[in-house]
């Protein structure tokens, strides 16, 4: 089936003409008619704009003129701004919001040739770990349509997993990407900060916030993420560094390669059966020659706890733009100025987010400060110093990439605790700006479990390779979802 | 009461905040336009409107303007300049926050010498100065009890200058306001148009008794834009102040605006809603590292400061203080004079010409300098023929008149074509004065009797038979000798 091919199997069959990207993209956009898009995982479909795309993209073939992910559907997570086409983070604020530009990310591969199938469903302003906190209602798990797809980029994760799109986009905060991506059985890698512009990406945590690609396999990653990847004028914190060619260190061997497992990451809190799985991925890598070895981050525990105060800090400022005044929603005959301010904001931002804004106000407040943002700012440089130390020893850390495999809807949406601890493991590399990536690596009864490996600054090459050398020797990635997704 | 200052034993406190627009093509954070008086809102980019997604990118057209202030007031200049966002709401502020500088300013202290009417100088201390996006407009006007919002404003690059509470007198306030002025106008770091909003001042002004060491609680005036409003504007406050507190009240420390209209500032906001700004690093911007080469970079491309030039004024061009002042208030004016000078090969003669018939003129006819239809070459050509005696500084009046009108390109086209080469050989003016005698045989007789001050009438006399063209010295010499 053709939704089942990797990017670099379709380039193949469009450059050898066994179907048009047109073809290719009528076949996406009947499967989000169909009933695999029951999981909720598309907020807009821009079918004309698609084809449109799909066509202009046969027309460049027939040209010489492909670019390098020419007629590859794709999906955008809503959070990254396209041009002409609703952008609603997954709030209601936006519902009606139409970006009059394009995120960076979005042009880049609009230039590579890629074509748009839409905007993927999120948590509303990529806050949560569940795709619960949707305007637009929780997607579901395409393993399980009972349990979530894990948050933020959960529409992204889902859409890949249920081929839906050949590839998306997502954003990566706290784990955004990366949880996702292994409760949805699919490749995410979270580049190290700056690695991708932000411009015209809805800000979040703006010192956290980084876009990657979700994909089925870490050659379909290295493809994007080529893509993507780049400094810009335009984001004054993207990183000036060329832009290697991953695709090249794909095949290198990894003999020798030092892993490092973190310690604290096999804590009490481990699901057994997903620890099992990774020990079991981790002697796959041994048995390729890599060296493994046990370090210890010690910050590890403080790592949620300062990012709860950092993230909601940054993201009180951010989202002080929705007022009302210039766009997005705005309340019925505001009374007065306050009137406005307040109903606006009470009427249109979820639960989610405004817990999150009263935490970072309160963080931020005249005699809270110090106790808490400039503390949690020290835990930051302390979390990045420990990484610094492990990485003289290693070339990589390997973790779970969450604690358990997607758990039910609803199930902990009473125990906001259990669900910030979803991030445990994924946090402390956004923290410290490092690259990581989640891959599938076992099945969990019917579930699918990822590993993640952190990498030093711009080590994306190696993350890569790493991967790709994994799935080069398992199956795991190859796993689609059962038609109709079991309970 | 017009003067504020030490009265009924009270002491005046002022310290002033005030804030520049720095003159650069761009806004401070996007490639938007800061041109003035455009259309509303023609002028707000994506950026400016605090747009989703949108991300600030520093104008680096701002270092070296906010380093050439700092140098200039001999400042400490951060080597690493840090911008926080300062958090509040407001329909006028797009993103709900403005991006400015709290705890890394890129001016750190510094001083201004300001001359006081006495002609001392006093030394009034700055604290900081730093770099940070100046708000939108609110409208209140014309939209039937509506807000409008103007954003083009919103992102103009703005330096606010903060200088310690070291001022004790409405007269110190404004010299000091006036010496931030003239040095950010002399560096084009800004230009200065106050009526455009270029340079805004905020006043903290409190009183205490004499000899307290405790400062009084203080009110801030805000955005006044003129030195006759901050004249105003701090009168009114101190007047206030005085009578709460003789009154035995207490005066609230508050936020308040100067109404020019009633001549009386007010509350602007009260207490209760006192803002917390929550200020926090500006995580999309990077802290900028600046080097010792950078500032000697600025330093080497700094013109030369009102002080200095007022100084070599006074040595190269021998004038007296209070006309190197006054000569030395703008560049532009500094340069006008210096030109006639140069022209006119005589700059005691360039200075007295320039400051008192020139000023005067621009004065009366309400123009600029920059429009002055007489140029500095023009006017140093009339200086030329006084300095050679072609003509006498009254004759000169008129040739000044005369190309002011336009009525010649030059001060000897003038002289030539109105006849008004000054008489003053004997064989020319030797039969008119005596002529004049002859005429006044009671004034003569008088003169000659011991009443000298008569010489004037009889010098009067040659003037106005000679149509002011005769040489004065000469007349009254011929004068002399002829009466004895």
């Amino acid at each position: 089936m053709l939704h089942e091919r990797t990017i670099t199997e379709l380039r193949l069959g469009l450059e050898n003409g066994e179907f048009s990207a047109e073809e290719l993209t009528r076949h996406y956009l009947s499967r989000l008619e169909g009933p695999s898009q029951d999981i909720n995982a598309f907020i807009t479909v821009t079918g004309n704009i698609a084809l449109e795309r799909a066509k202009k993209s046969d027309i460049d073939r027939s040209k010489g003129h492909a670019g390098p992910l020419s007629g590859i559907p794709i999906a955008h997570k809503d959070v990254f701004c396209t041009r002409g086409v609703r952008t609603s983070a997954g709030s209601l604020i936006l519902d009606k919001f139409i970006a009059p530009y394009s995120a960076t990310v979005v042009e880049k591969l609009e230039q590579a040739g890629a074509v748009m199938l839409g905007k993927t469903n999120q948590d509303e302003f990529a806050m949560g770990s569940s795709n619960e906190n949707s305007h637009y209602g929780p997607v579901l798990n395409p393993w399980d349509r009972t349990r979530v797809p894990g948050g933020s980029s959960g529409g992204s994760a889902a859409a890949v997993a249920a081929g839906l799109c050949a590839a998306s986009t997502g954003t990566d905060t706290g784990g955004s990407i990366r949880q996702p991506s292994s409760f949805c059985g699919v490749t995410g890698i979270k580049p190290t900060y700056g690695r991708i512009s932000r411009w015209g990406i809805i800000a979040y945590a703006s010192s956290l916030d980084q876009a990657g690609p979700i994909t089925q396999t870490a050659e379909d990653a290295a493809l994007m993420l080529e893509v993507m990847a780049g400094h810009d004028p335009k984001d004054s914190t993207s990183i000036a560094a060329g832009v290697p060619r991953y695709t090249d260190s794909l095949a290198n061997p990894i003999k020798g390669l030092r892993i490092g497992l973190c310690q604290e990451y096999f804590d009490e809190g481990l699901d057994a059966t997903t620890g099992k799985l990774i020990m079991e991925a981790v002697a796959v890598l041994e048995s390729q020659g890599a060296v493994i070895s046990e370090v210890s981050l010690s910050t590890t525990r403080y790592a949620v706890p300062a990012y709860y105060v950092i993230a909601p800090a940054e993201c009180s400022a951010n989202l002080s733009r929705y007022d009302g005044v210039r766009f997005g929603h705005r309340c019925e005959n505001p009374k007065d100025l306050d009137d406005l301010y307040k109903r606006t904001r009470s009427e249109a931002f979820g639960n989610e987010v405004k817990q999150r804004i009263l935490v970072g106000a309160f963080a931020l407040s005249t005699g809270y400060y110090d106790a808490y943002y400039r503390k949690a700012q020290q835990v930051r440089r302390l979390i990045r110093n420990d990484f610094q130390e492990a990485f003289k020893t290693v070339d990589l850390l390997l973790s779970p990439t969450a604690p358990t495999p997607a758990f039910r809807i609803g199930e902990k949406s009473d125990d906001q605790v259990a669900m910030y601890l979803q991030d445990i493991y994924t946090i402390s590399s956004n923290l410290a700006g490092l690259p990581a990536i989640s891959i599938p690596a076992g099945i969990h009864g019917h579930l699918p479990t990822g590993l993640q490996l952190i990498g030093n600054y711009l080590d994306e090459a190696r993350l890569l390779n790493v991967a790709h050398q994994y799935q080069l020797q398992t199956n795991w990635h190859k796993l689609s979802p059962p038609a109709g997704g079991t309970a | 009461m017009t003067t504020a200052d030490n009265m009924n034993g009270w002491e005046i406190v002022i310290g002033l905040e005030v804030h520049v627009q720095l003159l650069t093509e761009s806004k401070i954070f996007s490639g938007a336009s800061t041109r003035f008086g455009a259309e509303p809102n023609t002028q707000a980019c994506a950026i400016d409107l605090g747009m989703p997604g949108v991300l600030p990118v520093v104008n680096e057209a701002v270092y070296p303007k906010a380093i050439a202030f700092g140098l200039a007031v001999g400042a400490e200049i951060g080597a690493r300049s840090v911008f926080d966002r300062k958090n509040y709401f407001y329909p006028d502020l797009p993103k709900g926050y403005q991006i400015t500088q709290m705890d890394h300013p890129i001016v750190l202290g510094g001083h201004a010498d300001i001359m006081l009417e006495s002609g001392e100088l006093k030394t009034i201390n700055i604290t900081r100065a730093h770099l940070e996006e100046d708000a939108g407009k609110s409208l209140h006007e014309d939209f039937q009890g509506m807000t409008g919002v103007d954003l083009n404003r919103a992102g103009t690059p703005l330096l606010e200058i903060v200088s310690e509470p070291d001022m004790r007198s409405v007269a110190e306030a404004v010299a000091y306001a006036k010496y931030i002025h003239q040095l950010v106008t002399y560096l084009d770091v800004s230009d200065g148009e106050m009526s455009q909003g270029s340079m805004r001042c905020d006043a903290n002004v409190s009183i205490r008794r004499f000899g307290e060491t405790e400062m009084g609680t203080r009110t801030e005036t805000k955005n006044i834009n003129s030195f006759r409003f901050l004249e105003r504007a701090i009168i009114h406050e101190i007047n206030r102040q005085v009578a709460i507190l003789e009154t035995g009240g207490r005066v609230v420390q508050e936020t308040r605006l100067y109404d020019p209209d009633r001549d009386e500032t007010r509350p602007m906001r009260s207490k209760e809603t006192a803002n917390d700004y929550r200020y926090f690093p500006e995580p999309d911007l990077l802290p900028v590292l600046i080097d010792e080469a950078y500032i000697q970079d600025v330093r080497n491309k700094m013109p030369e400061l009102p002080s200095e030039k007022r100084i070599r004024f006074e040595r190269e061009h021998d004038l007296p203080e209070a006309d190197a002042i006054i000569l030395t208030s703008t560049t532009q004016l500094a340069d006008y004079f210096e030109r006639v000078a140069a022209t006119g090969g005589d700059s005691r003669l360039a200075a007295n010409w320039v400051r008192v018939e020139l000023l005067s003129k621009l004065n009366k006819a309400s123009i600029a300098l920059e429009e002055a239809p007489v140029s500095a070459e023009q006017l140093g050509s009339i200086v030329t023929r006084i300095r050679d005696k072609t003509i006498s500084g009254t004759i000169a009046k008129t040739v000044f008149d005369g190309l002011w009108s336009g009525q010649a390109e030059s001060a000897d086209d003038f002289i030539a074509s109105h006849d008004l080469q000054q008489v003053s050989g004997t064989d020319e003016l030797e039969p008119i004065v005596s002529a004049i005698i002859a005429n006044n045989p009671k004034q003569a007789e008088q003169y000659r009797s011991g009443k000298t001050k008569l010489l004037g009438f009889f010098v009067g006399q040659v003037m106005k038979e000679t149509g002011g063209k005769a040489n004065p010295q000469q007349v009254s010499e011929l004068t002399k000798k002829l009466l004895t």
